[in-house]
């Protein structure tokens, strides 16, 4: 079988932050009713993480869980380990209505890291991203001037973005623009 | 510049983040109605300067579908509410009563 390449191959740009792409990641779409019992033991068995809040994301050593709706949950597991972890969900909900999908090959992932990385964001997303208003562990799915994504803010400071692969080429455009390192707005400063 | 908050996911969502669905409520008539009954379902819709009641879709987001009671005139948006509902919710109603005393939409009033 042929080598599982990123959609950029791991460009990145240096600006008013850092943007690059992060290469592969495992993603699994998980649908289903957050408040059954059988749905929390799978999620916690797949990621070592609770169901998150709205618009959260919980994240343990070995995956992520983000809230993408009241019925939709993101996985993010090792790429390596997907295929998987949707067989240990599919088993561990079979007979109780869910989806589980891999769709890590549909996706691409970005960081953007740095002392401008909330303006570099705020700049094309319709989203406060003031300190305080957007902290760690919060998630969100918006669009990114004209394409859809989500994003959140880990621990150390690190924007990560996710997209749809087909727009991976325009939004690390979009990104590499708003990092321009002379178009600071300095809002946030 | 609309900004609807949307009953699902909690975002402040602005107008370039949701989808316009058309009026709320609708009753669909199908096979079997009258071609009265058709023509009015398919084309026959409210177009008030004020109270109007519409369908919209957090589309940039969490993708769910919900209802927004708002007022045409001065973009004023008095609630939004689920869509798995058939009519506006008494609390909704009585948001719009207290701004619009006396307001009527289709069969609705407060």
């Amino acid at each position: 079988m042929s080598k599982a390449q990123s959609a950029l191959n791991g460009a990145s740009y240096a600006g008013l932050a850092k943007v690059e792409e992060t290469g592969l990641g495992g993603m699994i779409t998980l649908r289903g009713d957050f408040a059954s019992a059988g749905f929390q033991a799978a999620v916690k068995a797949a990621t070592g993480c609770d169901v998150p809040g709205v618009r959260k994301i919980a994240s343990s050593e070995v995956g992520a869980v983000a809230w993408m709706s009241p019925d939709e949950l993101l996985l993010l597991v090792d790429y390596a380990g997907v295929d998987a972890v949707v067989a240990q969900i599919s088993e561990a909900l079979a007979g109780e209505h869910h989806l589980a999908v891999n769709v890590s090959d549909a996706r691409a992932c970005f960081a953007v890291s740095g002392e401008g990385a909330r303006e570099v964001i705020a700049k094309v997303a319709p989203v406060d991203l003031a300190p305080g208003q957007f902290e760690a562990g919060d998630f969100r799915r918006t669009r990114f001037a004209q394409v859809a994504g989500a994003f959140w803010l880990d621990e150390a400071g690190v924007f990560h973005i996710v997209c749809f692969r087909s727009v991976a080429v325009y939004m690390y455009n979009l990104l590499c623009t708003s990092a321009h390192p002379q178009s600071k707005v300095g809002v946030y400063a | 510049m609309l900004i609807l908050e949307c009953p699902y996911c909690g975002v402040h969502a602005e107008e370039t983040e949701l989808h316009a669905g058309g009026e709320a409520h609708l009753k669909r008539f199908g096979p079997g109605a009258s071609d009265e009954d058709f023509h009015d379902y398919l084309f026959m819709r409210e177009n008030p300067k004020g109270v109007h009641l519409e369908r919209w879709r957090h589309v940039n987001g969490c993708g769910k579908w919900f209802h927004a009671a708002r007022c045409t005139m001065t973009l004023e948006v008095f609630g939004t509410y689920t869509a798995q509902t058939s009519e506006p919710p008494q609390e909704i109603k009585d948001k719009i009563s207290a701004k619009r005393p006396g307001w009527t939409w289709r069969e609705f009033s407060a």
